[in-house]
Parts: structure tokens; sequence; C-alpha cells
């Protein structure tokens, strides 16, 4: 009898480490395409210690370099960003990067600001897949998911991804128990140089409220900020597409909100000039978002603010630091200068 | 609450737990807390319409057993003045009366059915009558239609029927009967229970049986692998299949006929799997639904074979009685008189045979698709009655060929490719449809273009076919592997193999059934009935 007993906890127990297996092989690995899938769990493998923290959607993690804003300013930072990363979630990245480290400034890109709704579940299995198993995670699922989603899904990702096995590939065996690194703490380079200006007007809306429930959690990572004794700062990354046309509705009410809560609120799309954004050679996707030119100028710009606005020093008298920078330096120029694209 | 869904999953497991650990007096109070949790969880509004059934069946079976108990009492008190012929007139008398209460309860539970069910379908018909007068149009309401009413006022209803010819008492306890009416387990698909097998069953004081339990528990796994793995992966074939008819003539019509029964079978004896085998584990024994039905030999087994118990419930509670009933008598009278002995013998039986099929088709759904589903069944039962002799001359001129095992396989094939083909109804929907793409098997020949990669053309991926195929492969070598008993049963006898089988089959519905996104979540085909 004891033997049996045993036996049969032996067998689940294999099941269980065959499933887990199972599950490891089966998700994707976004490590070829659609990179950007990866980014959110690139952060558990950084030393927590960062003066800024950008969260937001493609327009920080394509438009903001941290390698620059070292090399320039000496100041550290790290993007919390991904695909289409809707309010409450960066409001949970907040969360749970806070639980790690307590930067100095934390910058939030206000696109996203016009969802109120979950919108697409394959970015959102991108932003959550990516989160480490916690309390904060289990919230952040439970906001996001669209009507076709299941909670279980999140927790056994095989329940999602099981039908992978049709199209399982050598990527899925090489990354099977790990990742590379594919962003520099957070910024997913793109060098390729495709100019474009909007050719066609936004069409109106019926109504150009920001919705309550994205507002809601706009407050709610205003007090986590406040509470942690941490600069809030909104942002607007500069764009020249019409697809992701930033109203001036919409801009006159974060106008409002800034100055009602005391916060300081960058809206770069009319400082492109400026800033030196040549759209004919500073995006990568006809003007929907920066590529590695156009977003050093822009980080370059924000810089300056960060500095001379919310006191940010430069921290390259740290030696220890600035090795551990150095070596970001030297890949990131690496990969700037072989000129990949994703 | 789907059955292969999560949420159910956890609401058996916690059925079950509760069930075991409660004292067992009140297991059966969970039961039905349990079953009215399940049906509010379908559809709050539902409930109305269970209650309603359960309200009509429980006042007309006490009504009749009043009835029935005061005639046996005066029987018994007048035994000995009462002549034998005044008692039977007495009885007669009695009969006649409880047959008015049974009149009136079958009505009302049946009316329910029939106004939610069928309600569209006959003013969509009056319509079409009054279109061709030009006489306008009459507005269709738009009706709910409560899960499993087929099921739970056809178990409600043949209980009626067995409380009137005194086969057993009616239920005293109101909350007994509203058990009988509603256990979760078979609300939605079946099998339709009697009430003599079942009403004890589910009132009785269960202890924990661990080989019951264990075989219970093997059978829900495996009627998960049929309906996940089998039944919602050639699903998706299926459906575009008939979605897309103009291109899917000729072979593709055969296609679909193979596909869609390894698809409802899967499906239909998967979750009859889950419900018996879940009960089971709940010490509760449900009759069975299907005794391998593919390799019947001709439709009449077929039918012995495929949906056993609602093929008994009209053979006991249509059949029958229309068979001995006055008029037709009085028919099979007048047609032996004017017809002959030989045609008038068998007129009777053919009306019941016909108006039993047709009646079963509509109970499938409300369609003409299910009504002509239905008496394409009889045709080919009665044409086959009708040739016997013919088959019997051929058996006796060729008997060695007739008992071979390549004869067999003949019988079987074709059995199973003509039920296919009248199950095709079920897929078209549309009956001029359905016809039509039959004639092309005979006139479009477009088996090269099948082979020559059309075969991959309607959803399926290479994957897909081998997933179906091994699948089916399974099916068909566990059903061989049980042919004395059950694999479950022998496994259940050796509970580590078992546990090694279930963690294998978990494995497999989880890494291949289809479900989940990029699937769409699929109900039981006959939760629809």
């Amino acid at each position: 009898m004891k033997k049996k007993i045993v036996f049969c906890i032996c067998l689940l127990l294999v099941t269980t480490l065959l499933l887990a297996f199972l599950q490891a092989l089966t998700m994707p690995k976004y490590m070829s395409s659609a990179k950007e899938g990866a980014l959110i769990a690139e952060y558990y493998r950084e030393t927590p210690d960062h003066d800024v923290l950008f969260v937001g959607d493609c327009e920080v993690y394509e438009g903001i370099t941290p390698p620059t804003l070292w090399e320039e300013y000496g100041i550290t930072s790290y993007i919390r960003g991904s695909a289409q990363q809707l309010t409450w979630q960066s409001y949970y990245l907040l969360e749970e990067t806070l639980k790690y480290e307590t930067p100095k400034v934390v910058v939030f890109n206000v696109l996203a600001l016009k969802y109120g709704e979950p919108q697409d579940e394959a970015y959102n299995r991108m932003t959550l897949d990516g989160m480490k198993l916690s309390a904060t995670k289990l919230r952040a699922i439970k906001a996001s998911m669209t009507e076709e989603e299941s909670f279980a899904s999140y927790l056994f990702p095989l329940l999602r991804f099981h039908s992978r096995w049709k199209e399982l590939g050598q990527e899925d065996l090489t990354y099977l128990f790990h990742r590379d690194t594919v962003s520099h703490n957070g910024y997913l380079m793109q060098t390729e140089v495709r100019g474009g200006k909007a050719e066609i007007l936004p069409s109106p809306l019926a109504d150009y409220t920001l919705p309550a429930a994205s507002m809601e959690y706009l407050d709610k990572m205003r007090e986590l900020c406040a509470e942690k004794g941490i600069a809030f700062v909104l942002m607007k990354a500069p764009t020249n597409d019409w697809k992701y046309h930033w109203f001036d509705e919409w801009d006159a009410q974060i106008v409002a909100y800034a100055a009602e809560h005391g916060l300081r609120y960058y809206n770069f799309i009319p400082l492109a000039d400026e800033i030196g954004i040549d759209w004919s050679t500073d995006t990568y996707d006809a003007g929907v978002h920066l590529n590695v030119f156009g977003a050093e100028k822009l980080t370059s710009y924000l810089g300056e603010i960060l500095v001379e606005e919310c006191g940010l020093e430069s921290r390259k008298t740290d030696a220890a630091l600035s090795e551990i920078w150095q070596k970001k330096l030297d890949a990131y120029y690496a990969e700037r200068n072989e000129g990949k694209d994703y | 609450m789907q059955f292969t869904s999560l949420s159910f999953l956890l609401f058996a497991a916690l059925t079950v737990l509760v069930y075991y650990t409660v004292g067992k007096r009140v297991q059966w109070w969970i039961l039905l807390g349990a079953s009215y949790v399940f049906y509010f969880f379908a559809g709050a509004e539902y409930l109305v319409f269970i209650l309603y059934t359960t309200v009509v069946t429980y006042v007309t079976a006490r009504l009749m057993q009043s009835r029935v108990d005061a005639e046996d009492a005066f029987v018994a008190a007048n035994r000995d003045t009462m002549e034998k012929s005044e008692r039977k007139a007495y009885r007669a008398a009695q009969k006649k009366k409880r047959l008015g209460i049974l009149s009136v309860g079958l009505l009302l539970g049946f009316g329910l059915l029939a106004v939610l069910k069928y309600t569209a379908f006959v003013l969509a018909g009056v319509n079409s009558l009054l279109g061709f007068f030009d006489a306008g149009r009459l507005s269709i309401p738009t009706l709910l239609l409560p899960l499993g009413i087929s099921f739970y006022t056809f178990q409600s209803m043949g209980y009626l029927v067995d409380v009137y010819r005194k086969s057993v008492r009616a239920e005293q306890n109101f909350f007994k009967l509203a058990l009988f009416v509603s256990y979760f387990p078979q609300l939605i698909q079946g099998p339709i229970s009697r009430f003599g097998s079942l009403s004890e069953q589910l009132t009785a004081r269960h202890g924990f049986d661990g080989l019951s339990f264990r075989a219970g528990l093997c059978r829900v796994a495996w009627g998960f692998f049929k309906k996940m793995v089998v039944a919602d992966t050639a699903m998706i074939a299926v459906k575009e299949l008939t979605a897309r008819t103009d291109e899917f003539t000729g072979v593709y019509v055969l296609a679909l006929i193979l596909l869609y029964s390894a698809q409802i079978y899967g499906d239909f004896t998967g979750g009859i799997d889950i419900t018996i085998g879940l009960s089971e584990m709940l010490g509760i024994r449900l009759a069975e639904n299907f005794d391998r039905p593919f390799s019947s030999k001709s439709t009449k087994e077929y039918w012995r074979r495929w949906h056993m118990t609602m093929g008994t419930w009209f053979t006991d509670y249509v059949f029958y009685p229309l068979s001995v009933s006055n008029s037709m008598q009085k028919l099979s009278k007048w047609s032996r008189k004017h017809l002959g002995e030989k045609i008038g013998k068998r007129l009777p039986v053919y009306f019941a045979t016909i108006a039993t099929w047709f009646l079963t088709g509509l109970w499938h759904g409300a369609g003409w698709n299910f009504i002509v589903w239905g008496l394409l069944n009889c045709l080919v039962i009665l044409v086959s009655q009708e040739l016997q002799p013919l088959y019997t001359r051929f058996h006796q001129k060729f008997p060695r060929l007739v008992a071979s095992r390549g004869w067999s396989a003949w019988q079987m094939t074709r059995t199973f490719l003509l039920m296919g083909l009248i199950r095709s109804l079920d897929c078209y929907r549309d009956v001029p449809k359905t016809f039509r793409l039959w004639g092309t098997m005979l006139t479009t020949f477009n088996w090269g273009s099948f082979f020559g990669g059309g075969w991959l053309s309607f959803g399926f991926d290479v994957w897909d076919w081998a997933v179906l195929l091994c699948g089916v492969a399974v099916i068909c070598i566990a059903d061989r592997c049980g042919r004395d008993e059950p694999v479950r049963q022998k496994l259940a006898r050796r509970p580590v193999l078992m546990c090694a089988a279930l963690c294998a089959l978990v494995i497999v519905i989880l890494l291949f059934g289809a479900y989940g996104i990029g699937y769409d979540a699929s109900q039981f085909i006959y939760n629809q009935f």
C-alpha cells in the first residue's frame, strides 16, 4: 500500500513537471519577432536602482533611450512599457516596480488614457505574461481581461498556448529555459528609417471625454507616487500619424488635470521642431513611432527637463554604477551600429 | 456553466466533496441545492420553467395517486361484495378518470415545451401559407428556450405515465421529486431516466466506494477526451464544410458525413460519459445511453444502441400506447377488411412507427430538417422490414458469405454511412440544400482535387487530421478492449495503473484539446435539443 501511494505521488509529480515543461515549451518566446512581448519580464534581471521610471505604451519603449539619458546626464532609468499598455496595466506595473525600488521620478505617457476598456488579447498577454506571479499581477489580469479570455489561462498559460504545439520551432527549444535580453533597460531599438507624414486627417469623435476608468487609474498612479514621495510627471511623445492622433480636446483635459494636481505635463507634439525631430529621418514606420535617432533626440530634450525642473543629478561619479552603465552603452552602440531592425 | 469549463470542474469537485463530508441523511439535499445552483448559472430566468414543470408533475402525480389509493381501498373494502366483472368495470371507470388527470398534466407539461420550442416554427409555417395566398404575415415572437427543457420535460412526463399505469407510486415529497426532475449531471443532455430506477438512488444514503469513485473519475476524464480532443477538433472542419456549401460538394459531402459522425459521437457519448461518470462518483448509477452504435449492422440495431434512453422512451410512451390504442384497433380492423390480411396487419404498425419517428424528429428540433431526418430513419427501417424476406432468401442462398467477417464489415459500413448520410441533415439544416448536396456526391467527381490538397482547405491542417485520426483510433481501441468489461472498470481495480492513465489523459487533453482562444467554445450538441 505504502509503495502504491509513493508511486502515485511520484506520478503526480512527474505529471506536474511534464505539464510545466510543456507550458514552457509552448509559450511564445518573443525572441525573433514581436520582441515587445519580452520586455516586461526583462526587468527582473535588472538591478533595481533607477532615478527615473518610465511607464506607458509603445511611445515610451520606442521613444526614450535610457542609455542616452545616462550618457548625457548621468541619470539611471528604466522603461516598464509594452505594446498598447493600458492605463491600469501601467498602474499595476508601477505598483509592482515600487516594491523593488523607489525612483525619484515616474514619467507616464498619456496616450493610453484614451482607452477605457480592455482592448486586445494579444497585447494583454505580452504585458501580463511577463509579470511575476503576485497579488498585483492577479489584479492586473482581472482589470485587463477581454470577454473571451479566462483568468485561469493567465495562471496556467498552457491553457492558452497549448495549440502552439503545431508551430513549435527551433526558437522554442533554444529559449526553453532562458531568454536573451532584447531591450536596453526597456528600450526596444529600431534603426530603420522610413519617414512620412500623415496625409489623412483623423476623423472627429462624438465624445472627447477621456474614459473614467483610465482616469481613475491615473489618479491611483498619482496617489501612489505621492505616498512614496516620488515626483509624478506626465508626457505625450511626439507622433506624426493620424491613427494615433492626440486630439487637442484630450490634451486640454490632461493640462487641466495636471494643473489641478500640481503635476508637470509635457506634450512633445508641438515641440517636435524644437526637439529637432525630422519626420523624414527620425521614424521607422512613417510617423507612428520614433526610430533610435528620433528617440535619442527626444531623450536628450527630456533629460534636460529632468535635470533642470525635477532636480535630478548626475551619478557618473559612482564608479561601480558607471561600470555597469558603460557595459549597457557598449551593447547599445553595438546594436545601433549594426543597424538591426525588428 | 459548460461541462468542459473549469468552473464546472470546480463546481463538480466541490459538490462531490460536500456530498461525502456532510451527513448521509442530507446528501440528497446537497444534490438538489447543487442542481438548482447549476441551473441558476445556466440562466436565472430558466428556473421558473423547471419549477413550473416540477409543480405540474408533482400535483398531477399526487392527484392520480390519491385516485389509485382510493380505488384500491374501495376494492379492498368491497372485495367480498363485488363481482369480478363489477370490480373490472369500477377499475376501468377509475382509469378513465385518471386518464383525464394525466391528460391535463401532459397538456400542461408538453404544452410549455411546445410553446417555447415550436411557436416560431409553426408561425413561420403559417406565414409561408399566408404568403402563398398573399394574406399578410404574423409576427414571430422571440421566446426563451430553457436549457435541457426537452430532457426534463420528457423525464417528468414519463414519470406521470408511469404513475398512471401504476408502475410507480407518486412521490410524496415535493423536494425529492424536484431532485428527480433537476438532477444536474443529466439535466442538459440526458440520459432520460425513469423514476423507478433513479429516484430511490438519488435520495438513498451513499457511503464512499473507492472502486465506484475511481471508475467514475476515469469515465469523466474519458468523456473530456472524447469531447475536447475528438468532437471539438472535428467541429473545426464541420463548421467550414457546412458554411461554404457552394464550394464543398461531391466528395467533400462524404468528408462531412465522416467528420460529423466523429464529432457527434465524441460530443454526445463524451457528454454522457461525464454525466454517468460523475453520477458514479456520487454512488448513483444512471442508465447507459450508448452501446457501440457504430458497429451496428442494421438501422434498427443502430437505434437500439444509439441514444438508448430516448429510443426506449418513445417506444414505451408513444409507439406501444399508439399501437394498442382504440383508434389503431379500429384502423386495424378496417384495413384488414378492406386491404386484405397482409397489408391490413401492417398498416397500424406502420402508422404508429411513422408517428413515433415524426415525433422523434420533432423532439430533436423545431425544423423541417429534423422532421425529414426522423421520417427518413423511419423509411429506412420500414423498407428494411419489407425487404426482410428477400434478405432471408439471400442469407439462405449464401450462408458462407453471410457468416464471413467481410459481410459483417460491409453491413456495419453500410449502416454507418447510411446513418451518417441522414444525420447530415442536422449539419446543413436546410432540406433542399441537403438533398442537392447528396446529389453532388454522384454528379461531382472531385476526388482528385480533394486528395490534391483539398483535404487541407476547410480549416483543417495536417496536424488537426493527425489529432482527429489518433483520437478516433484510441476510442476504437478502447471500445474493442472494453467489449467484455469497460476499460475504466479494469483500471479502477488497479489504482496505480489508473493514476498513470489519468495523468496521461489529462496531458493529452490539455495539449491536444480544441479549447480556448482560437477555438470557438462549443456547447454540447444535445444541449440544444
